[in-house]
């Protein structure tokens, strides 16, 4: 087949791409080379649209072991022990479908963790999807949750935790964020590298069909309306085969017999080869019809471009290699030798010893392109961002109406009904369960726990990709930080729409800033993370969605704190500053229809002072309940504070904070702002001089707002009630908010 | 005494039920392996939660046939204590070492959570150190603990008493909204006709220490311990071929 | 020969996801639809030619392990 234009298309590859790529070559192509170039050259592998941003995110810190470059993150836990730590998108197949895609995606990440050499121990997803009554999210709902649970429950790794949003904007393309943390040795971290000319090249794992070919390609582009065609290119997952390679990599890695390792993700055995040689210098040969295949009559071309799930590259040192067949064989795999390792820098194909594909390693990874694409602020951006919250907001619910509204919306209400479905519970570790802050997970052997927390917020990020991305970097370690745990480092997955449009990599560009700057203040160095671009549906893009999610390390596990108060009696303080913040709050998306205003503002030497304050006193034992204050502001806050309490209730007392002229309108301001660093702690009188003394030596506001008890939330602003709902009722109500939606039997 | 915990490839809780048994109750526990030939001087065994052969045609449908579960028969036959835990309990379905048959939840989802437990038997090696009538709060975690038995079986199992465990509220009364899989007769575990074997849907060693906010699966371990400690090996007859 | 093996709930026993199937349906308007049973399929290839032979392998092999006779039923079609 010619290389012409239309050829190139189908690749993804443009005729600049082209120009470059022969040039690197010193020839023309022929299609296998082609093939492998257009996987390697994607958005998805080679970040090229993406590189030049996240090259300015902070990455470095005494506390981190291994940064963005490996297959997944890690970070010194103490006691020789490292977290390694990742988040992936999966949004493309699991939109065209559902189970498949979240489970195969679940599959992905939990293979960059066991190939670090860590074991799995924890599982967390952030999704998105369109308006929960709208037609179509159910179904996708229900299939993304049931795919999430078939692969994690199988396999045995609890989901420990998450975040699920509702907006109208993912209707046609849901994001679907997984995250997984795993535990290793700190000195025995493996890498996914090939060194050490003529060590056997192995392929272990599932066998190879003709399952996603492109896929990597696919998560590349648009969705349009031809992405039906496409469904053949999404794989299927075998959480078995997975289970047997996890265990039967881990006891690989015991012995010494292993150079390196990678598994075989989007583009899989082109990406696996060439990345493991150019990470050691190195050259690979592999021989395709080698390769265990599935189907018949496969081409080199396919057998290099497969994506089917469950399949490891490994690298063994020459002459241990009865050991590492030994380890396969016990758990019924079978270690195929596939090729060996060169000293070239090639990455050089054969099929039955005649070469199909000879490239330099480097043409594919080093040398892909790298765009400095334009960037603008997009032509909405000031109009959305005006708010006058006297003109623009027009109706007025009473605040008990307010409460009720946001508390059964799916964004806030409880997500029972999903992390019922996760086995949360498994390894015997979790000890702050789903739906009750941060995840968090003892380590056995140690004193210590670590919380994990995803946190992204689209809306802000819409409004201020820049605030809106500081904010979810604030509110995942603030999150932690609620637990009890000290913010350690971070992961972050970037979805955005097509990088193509001067207004898509303005927002980009800008949300990396802002990541960025907050991770630096914040000190949770980035480890690594994916990037998802061309989000977009017809043309329309999702909200720039940066999802963050943030590893901290409590020293005794024994002192982890959730947000529900412990009883009658305590005295409730709230840390930090409501200054009634509405814009871009879930109060104004509610109750008013209204996506405007700029989003809360933050000052990072405050929240980062807040943070502190709160590990101090979580360690110190001053406080029995921790809750930050965010979607829905204070009133949902308190409310989710009372829940699951059976039945406590609060009295409370606040300011109003002068955020509109209408009294009605500030009083809102008060209850549902959405004011950065703050959070909402109990504790019984006589600690309460403590934390105050230690609030104040770190500059942190801390006032009593008043107490727990009774049966009902209570608020009164400026001296008025303005909130007088029973905690039964309420909870009622934000337990059904999702499930409501659904039918009978989802339910 | 000695745990032998079985690992079938796709089990996932033979980590949790060592660390019960060794770390948290001092007893001697080590893994067998599913192709093992003998139980390596166990004085319990213990089938743990997972997804044996993944779980791929019924839940626990292909462990049967695995090597070990030759010894392990025999072990029960002649008294030996065998608990089954979630997939475990499938498997000594499937097996035919315990009644009746595991369908699919009758909400069709996966259910992880807690649930109350009334105590039904207190003559089995796992449940003696409970009291009649006490109510326990274990977590279960599965898509497939729809227990079923045909009727004139299922007769038989509660005319045997070898229902050990049952589905309840909080106070130990039977509901519809206590039951999270459908369950027939509410039941959460089963014994042998001799009580030696065991399954059970919900995870004891989920719920053995403070840290994970439940210790009422702990009497289940206190059980097995305190019936070693007074009954021990001289329970179980001489084995076939035995001198 | 190819041997089809079919697994279904016996008619006694309750089968949740066939009644889901069912009531979607009739919410997708096939009222005509009354009662969904799922059930499993199994195609053996088996080395023998012999009709009778196959007949006797596929059930050995269903009476072991593809079925659960506390639950299930099953019927076979030998075909070339």
């Amino acid at each position: 087949m010619p290389i012409d234009p239309q050829v190139l298309e189908r690749h993804g590859l443009t005729s600049d791409e082209y120009v470059r790529l022969v040039a690197l070559l010193g020839r023309e192509p022929n299609m296998t080379e082609l093939g492998i170039f257009s996987v390697m050259w994607s958005e998805h592998c080679s970040y090229k649209s993406s590189r030049v941003h996240l090259r300015t995110l902070p990455t470095e810190g005494p506390q981190v072991l291994q940064g963005p470059g490996e297959n997944a993150g890690a970070v010194d836990v103490g006691g020789g022990l490292a977290a390694v730590f990742k988040i992936e998108s999966h949004n493309h197949p699991s939109f065209i479908e559902p189970y498949q895609g979240a489970a195969t995606g679940v599959g992905g990440i939990i293979r960059d963790i066991f190939t670090m050499g860590a074991r799995p121990i924890a599982l967390l997803n952030s999704l998105r999807f369109g308006d929960l009554d709208a037609p179509g999210t159910a179904r996708l709902l229900d299939g993304v949750v049931s795919g999430i649970a078939g692969y994690g429950n199988s396999i045995g790794i609890p989901t420990i935790g998450g975040e699920i949003a509702f907006e109208p904007v993912y209707a046609g393309n849901p994001l679907v964020n997984v995250f997984c943390l795993g535990i290793a040795p700190a000195a025995e971290i493996v890498k996914g590298i090939a060194s050490g000319a003529g060590n056997p090249v192995y392929y272990v794992g599932a066998k190879t069909g003709r399952d996603g070919i492109h896929g990597a390609t696919m998560a590349s582009a648009e969705f349009d309306d031809r992405s039906a065609e496409k469904r053949p290119a999404v794989q299927v997952g075998d959480p078995f085969m997975e289970k047997l390679l996890l265990e039967a990599c881990l006891e690989v890695m015991k012995t010494d017999a292993l150079v390196g390792i990678q598994d075989m993700g989007a583009a899989g055995l082109t990406c696996s080869t060439a990345e493991m040689g150019a990470r050691g210098g190195a050259g690979i040969e592999i021989d395709v019809a080698l390769v265990p295949q599935r189907e018949t009559g496969m081409t080199p071309y396919e057998i290099m471009l497969s994506e089917s799930q469950e399949r490891m590259l490994l690298v063994a040192r020459r002459g241990r290699e009865a050991e590492v067949e030994r380890v396969f064989e016990k758990w019924d795999l079978h270690a195929v030798r596939i090729g060996e390792v060169t000293a070239d820098g090639m990455l050089r194909v054969r099929a039955h010893g005649t070469v199909v594909a000879e490239i330099p390693n480097r043409a594919l990874t080093d040398e892909a392109p790298i765009y400095h694409r334009p960037a603008s602020p997009p032509e909405y951006l000031a109009a959305a961002q005006q708010l006058d919250l006297d003109a623009d907001a027009r109706r007025r619910p009473s605040p008990n109406d307010a409460l009720r509204s946001l508390l059964g919306s799916p964004t806030i209400g409880s997500k029972r009904w999903v992390y019922r479905q996760y086995d949360h519970m498994v390894r015997t570790n979790t000890i702050v369960l789903p739906g009750a802050g941060a995840g968090v997970v003892r380590l056995k052997g140690t004193d210590r726990a670590l919380a994990i927390s995803l946190d992204g917020n689209g809306r802000y990020c819409y409004l201020d990709p820049r605030q809106g991305a500081m904010l979810a970097v604030a509110e995942a370690a603030r999150n932690v930080a609620c637990a009890g745990a000290r913010p350690l480092a971070a992961t972050n997955c970037l979805n955005f729409g097509n990088p193509e449009r001067p207004a898509i990599m303005w927002q980009f560009a800008e949300a990396v800033q802002g990541i960025g700057a907050a991770c630096r203040a914040l000190d949770v160095p980035i480890t690594g993370g994916n990037v998802s671009l061309y989000n977009e549906t017809d043309g329309r893009a999702i909200y720039p969605t940066p999802v963050i999610g943030v590893v901290g390390l409590l020293e005794h596990a024994d002192r982890a704190l959730t947000r529900s108060f412990s009883g009658s009696g305590d005295l409730i303080v709230l840390l930090g500053e409501g200054r009634g913040e509405l814009g871009g709050s879930e109060y104004l998306k509610v109750t008013q229809g209204l996506v405007r205003g700029r989003p809360p503002a933050l000052d990072l030497a405050a929240e980062r002072a807040l943070q502190l304050l709160l590990v101090e006193l979580a360690e110190a034992r001053l406080i029995r309940s921790a809750h930050d204050c965010s979607d829905g502001g204070l009133a949902v806050a308190l409310a989710e504070c009372c829940f699951d309490t059976q039945g406590t209730g609060a009295e409370i007392a606040i300011d109003a904070p002068g955020a509109a002229r209408e009294a009605a309108l500030d009083t809102a301001a008060a209850l549902f702002g959405e004011s950065a660093s703050r959070a909402i702690v109990s504790t019984t009188g006589d600690a309460l001089a403590g934390i105050l003394a230690r609030a104040a030596s770190r500059g942190v506001p801390a006032r009593v707002i008043g107490q727990t008890g009774g049966s009902a939330i209570r608020i009164a602003v400026a001296g008025v009630t303005a909130i007088d709902l029973a905690v039964d009722d309420a909870e009622q109500i934000w337990i059904a908010a999702v499930t409501r939606h659904l039918t009978k039997h989802a339910a | 005494m000695r745990f032998g915990i079985v690992v079938f490839p796709g089990s996932n809780c033979e980590e949790d039920a060592l660390h019960a048994a060794r770390d948290l109750f001092g007893q001697d526990a080590d893994y067998l392996w599913h192709k093992d030939a003998d139980l390596k001087g166990a004085d319990v065994v213990v089938l743990p939660g997972g997804f044996a052969h993944g779980d791929y045609l019924r839940t626990g449908a292909m462990a049967p046939f695995s090597p070990v579960m030759g010894p392990v028969r025999e072990f029960a036959a002649r008294g030996g204590p065998v608990l089954g835990i979630c997939n475990g309990f499938q498997i000594l379905l499937e097996a035919g070492l315990l009644p009746g048959a595991m369908l699919r939840n009758r909400g069709l989802k996966y259910r992880c959570e807690h649930v109350h437990l009334r105590v039904e038997r207190t003559d089995t090696p796992f449940t003696r150190a409970a009291r009649q009538g006490q109510v326990l709060r274990i977590p279960i975690g599965h898509g497939e603990g729809n227990y079923f038995a045909p009727p004139d079986a299922l007769a038989a199992i509660e005319r045997n008493r070898q229902v050990v465990l049952r589905y309840t509220d909080a106070a130990g009364r039977l509901a519809d909204a206590a039951n999270p899989n459908g369950s027939v007769n509410a039941i959460a575990s089963v014994c042998s006709a001799s009580g030696n074997v065991v399954g059970m849907m919900p995870h004891p060693e989920r719920a053995c220490e403070p840290l994970l906010r439940g210790e009422d699966g702990r009497v289940i371990f206190e059980s097995i311990i305190d019936w070693f400690r007074s009954a021990g090996r001289r329970a179980l007859q001489p084995s076939v071929g035995a001198p | 020969m190819r041997a089809r093996v079919f697994v279904t709930l016996k008619p006694s026993v309750f089968d949740p996801q066939g009644r889901t199937i069912a009531e979607a349906l009739h919410a997708l308007g096939y009222a005509g639809v009354e009662e969904v049973r799922q059930g499993k399929y199994f195609e053996l290839d088996l080395a023998t030619t012999e009709a009778a032979q196959a007949r006797a392998l596929a059930a050995d092999v269903a009476d072991r392990l593809l079925a659960n006779p506390v639950i299930e039923s099953y019927r076979i079609e030998v075909a070339d």
